[in-house]
């Protein structure tokens, strides 16, 4: 499917023409109105608004990888958030390596938490990434090298549906616990932070934060696009299949544990670009990306806006996440039973999230039959 | 004077005096008992007497039966034995007081309880030498050894055991004959043969090697071990060469047992920590396995245990020792009450969508954390634990158990029982299975299955609740209590073998024992990690766990 065409399918969608014209009026609106619109005016951006935006548009993105996987292939993965850390932290060691002699203790090979640990030279895995090529390579490398792995272990002995997600839990926890390891090389409890610049940049200045901000909506309307290739093609066909019916998928001749891994791999990878993205917006990545409960709440902004269609998940990514926000300086006790609430109410009234809802709705005026809600349920 | 002094009715006399010319004086607010006054005049004494005088004094005081003579003698001995020069009466320093202090902090001789702090200036200390010291020594000896209480004597021995002089090992000796606890007595042997291992007679050391092969303590193996080493000439610290084979043998023979008993000690640490994750996990077995729920919230039940346990203990102030035993059961009651409600609101809508289920239930563990936060701050409570509880059973010298680990695997054992029995020999039991392997056909027999479902998470909740009494005994108890541990019991889950009671045991304790038995080597934190890892790759030759579901229930996954 050519590029073009893809483009015009993708408009055909009306889902997809609010995303991308969300995305594309973000792109023109916010360096005006953080750089254009003066400080004293209501419309000005802050750099609080960016870096909130940034994150938001960043989660977006590992709630499209998790909603290619779960909405499309049925792969509940519990551990997400660990290709998104682990991203992160390729990220975070090119930051790292980019301070240089300007740290506390002014070493120019060795960054502080090194220094402080009385190490003598830099450990063989942080070589190369103080080339941010090589920063880039490796932050979709390292994701994809453990899912492959990974899913090549989980899928080919048929490791499926609760047990997934239960190893998959497992194994961000064990990440966890390793990053938590000062004798990692890996920054310990505090991880990475203080970052001073990404290429050359100020990483302190809005500028180079409205430029991150561009490139992380460049890049989530890209990965859009692309995953909507992958869906709309005849591979994500075969996904749909092996969601609905694995058995019978497997027994028409589809070789059902590579398309998994291939999907699983490559939702790795963009969710490795979403760490990547948020670490320098953000200022730092700490053990605690890689907890279970991150992941768990990725999954739960799928199901909130509702899986199987992208640019539901991508919604409610920002959706909850806004909510998070207002919530936690707002009324900060009531976070967590607003969350849990919304955890029970979506799976228990809204199976198909609220894409479903708003999708209903407006089938309904048109008095079409709802088609979203089809293949909630193995038919097996 | 000295004998002025000790006739009795002089020495009343002086006290009575003594009493009405201060009476307002603190210390002397209560009449001293006829004892304690002679244990004072025979003290008083000390401060004139010559050395030679305070040699039979300081036995005087060994034979006067008093109930301070160690405390005192000790005091002597250490140097803390002073008089005040106004009035002569004795006192005791604090133990490790400063000699050249500018105030000291006295005790009194008769109570033993502080008699407050006066200027060093007003008191003198009574000397020693070292002929006294050497007779306070062995007289503080023979007066531990010759306690009624054998735990005294057993102290002695061991103290004593650490300076084998001449004149200890003469003291054991005689004690040995008349010693009628035969703790002691092995005690005392295996002190002599420490003493004997010096004798110039190589047939002596030779025996004396050859009772201390039977013992398993440190020093013994360390003294032996001594006898075995070449110094740098090239001689030996034994000369005997048959000595030193035999030293060489026992060295190896007991250091074999300390290794057996500390493979023991691992396992049983392995067990005891395995047996947190099988109670953990066989309340999973039951939502999980034989409802197919993953309950998320299973933490949070067990977390809800623990504040029940907390909330009994406040309401029973003074009663550590029964509110844990009352807490079983009332924990017991508020998981599962907590679990049917979950059930009758979330679950039962969610049936056979096992991925829904999840979210949901996490979303009620987030609840009730916050709940209980709100409740009960986020801070820790501790539950105290109760003195049936605490402390250690030594089985041997290289083996000791703590009793509160002990209890934890005997409740396990005992809940584990409990569960079988309910399973397997009640009419609910029968229920349950039959809904978990059928329920169409358990419903056209007339089973109501909704109840059935709901007992049956209420009890895979309950059972969350009684462990959670399990872990309030071992952790602080706090909102997160539940999240630390839920992801090691679903491994375990996961491990067993879904919804079998017996795979939860055997993954529990596994991966309870393995944890134990990696520590030592990687820490506690890369072992966890190791467990993981292994369980992951374990999962990809046996991707229903070690005892998979069979027959007709295993089709539905």
């Amino acid at each position: 499917m050519g590029k073009n065409m893809l483009w015009i399918s993708a408009w055909k969608d009306k889902g997809s023409r609010w995303f991308l014209g969300a995305l594309a009026l973000l792109f023109i609106a916010a360096p005006i109105l953080n750089q254009l619109v003066p400080a004293s005016s209501a419309f000005h951006l802050s750099t609080y608004g960016l870096t909130l935006i940034g994150k938001y548009l960043c989660y977006a993105l590992l709630a499209l990888t998790i909603d290619l996987i779960w909405g499309y292939c049925g792969i509940l993965s519990l551990g997400h958030a660990a290709f998104f850390a682990l991203g992160g932290y390729a990220m975070g060691m090119y930051l790292m390596r980019e301070i240089g002699p300007r740290g506390v203790y002014g070493n120019p090979i060795l960054p502080d938490f090194m220094v402080f640990l009385n190490w003598k030279s830099l450990p063989w895995f942080w070589h190369g990434f103080n080339h941010f090529w090589f920063a880039v390579i490796m932050i979709m490398l390292v994701p994809a090298a453990l899912a492959f792995v990974f899913g090549w272990l989980a899928f080919r002995s048929r490791v499926t549906g609760v047990y997934l997600s239960i190893i998959t839990q497992a194994l961000t926890y064990a990440l966890m616990l390793a990053f938590f390891r000062n004798d990692m090389g890996f920054g310990g409890n505090n991880g990475f932070t203080d970052f001073k610049d990404i290429l050359g940049f100020d990483l302190h200045s809005d500028r180079v934060h409205v430029a991150l901000l561009m490139i992380t909506a460049i890049v989530l309307a890209v990965s859009y696009l692309m995953c909507r290739a992958i869906v709309e093609s005849r591979a994500g066909r075969v996904l749909r299949a092996i969601r609905d019916a694995e058995s019978r998928t497997r027994f028409l001749g589809y070789r059902v544990e590579s398309y998994k891994l291939w999907v699983f791999v490559f939702s790795a990878i963009l969710a490795g670009i979403a760490g990547a993205l948020y670490v320098p917006q953000i200022g730092i990545i700490n053990p605690s990306e890689f907890s279970p409960i991150n992941s768990i709440e990725a999954v739960v902004w799928v199901a909130v806006g509702g899986r199987g269609t992208l640019y539901g998940a991508a919604a409610g990514a920002v959706l909850v996440n806004y909510a998070k926000t207002y919530f936690t300086t707002a009324i900060p006790e009531a976070w967590y039973y607003a969350l849990g609430a919304l955890f029970v109410l979506v799976t228990l009234f809204l199976p198909s999230g609220i894409i479903g809802l708003v999708r209903s709705r407006t089938n309904k005026q048109k008095g079409l039959r709802m088609q979203s809600d089809k293949g909630e349920r193995p038919i097996e | 004077m000295s004998k002025f002094l000790l006739r009795p009715g002089v020495q009343w006399l002086l006290v009575l005096l003594l009493l009405a010319s201060r009476s307002a004086g603190p210390l002397y607010a209560q009449v001293p008992s006829p004892r304690d006054a002679a244990f004072l005049a025979t003290l008083g004494q000390l401060r004139d007497a010559s050395f030679p005088d305070k040699d039979n004094i300081v036995e005087q005081i060994a034979r006067s039966g008093h109930p301070n003579v160690e405390a005192v003698l000790t005091a002597f001995l250490q140097d803390r034995l002073y008089f005040r020069n106004q009035d002569q009466k004795i006192f005791l320093l604090k133990p490790g007081e400063d000699e050249d202090a500018s105030t000291y902090d006295l005790i009194d001789p008769i109570t033993l309880q502080s008699a407050g702090s006066a200027s060093s200036d007003g008191f003198t200390k009574i000397i020693t030498n070292n002929h006294l010291r050497r007779v306070l020594q062995e007289t503080l000896a023979r007066f531990r050894l010759s306690s009624t209480d054998a735990a005294v004597r057993m102290k002695a021995v061991r103290d004593m055991e650490r300076n084998l002089s001449d004149a200890n090992a003469q003291l054991l000796q005689e004690r040995s004959g008349v010693e009628t606890n035969p703790e002691v007595k092995k005690e005392i042997g295996i002190a002599l043969a420490l003493a004997a291992l010096n004798s110039p007679d190589a047939q002596a050391r030779l025996s004396a090697v050859s009772t201390l092969r039977h013992s398993l303590r440190q020093n013994v193996l360390n003294r032996l071990d001594d006898l075995v080493q070449k110094s740098p000439d090239g001689s030996f610290a034994e000369s005997d060469a048959g000595v030193r084979q035999a030293a060489a043998d026992a060295v190896i023979s007991i250091g074999r047992w300390r290794t057996f008993y500390s493979g023991i000690q691992t396992l049983f640490f392995g067990l005891s920590l395995g047996s947190v994750l099988v109670l953990i996990a066989i309340g999973l077995a039951i939502t999980f396995g034989v409802m197919g729920v993953i309950n998320m919230a299973h933490g949070e039940l067990m977390m809800l245990g623990a504040y029940t346990t907390y909330v009994v203990q406040v309401a029973m102030p003074g009663h550590p020792e029964t509110s844990i035993l009352v807490a079983i059961p009332a924990a017991f009651l508020v998981a599962a009450l907590a679990g049917i409600l979950i059930e009758r609101t979330v679950i039962r809508f969610l049936y056979g969508r096992p991925l829904e289920t999840l979210l949901a239930t996490f979303g009620v563990s987030l609840i009730l954390q916050q709940l209980v936060r709100s409740i009960f701050t986020a801070l820790n409570r501790s539950v105290a634990t109760p003195d049936w509880m605490s402390g250690t059973l030594q089985l041997n010298d290289a083996l000791s158990i703590t009793y509160n680990r002990l209890y934890i695997v005997i409740f396990t054992l005992l809940v584990f029982g409990a569960l079988l029995v309910v399973l397997k020999r009640t009419r609910l039991g029968l229920e349950i299975r039959a809904v978990s392997q059928n329920r169409s056909m358990a419903k056209a027999m007339g089973i109501r299955s909704e109840w059935v479902d709901a007992l049956t998470f209420g009890l895979g909740s309950g059972i969350a609740g009684v462990a959670g009494v399990a872990l309030s005994q071992l952790t602080n108890v706090n909102p997160n209590l539940g999240q630390s541990y839920i992801i090691d019991s679903f491994m375990v889950v996961v491990f067993g073998g879904v919804g079998n009671l017996w795979g939860a045991m055997v993954g529990g304790m596994s991966m309870g024992v393995v944890n134990e038995l990696l520590e030592p080597y990687s820490g506690a934190v890369l072992a966890k990690i190791f467990v993981l890892v292994a369980l992951i790759l374990f999962i990809q030759s046996r991707p229903r766990g070690l005892f998979p579901p069979t027959g007709r229930a295993s089709d539905n996954q």
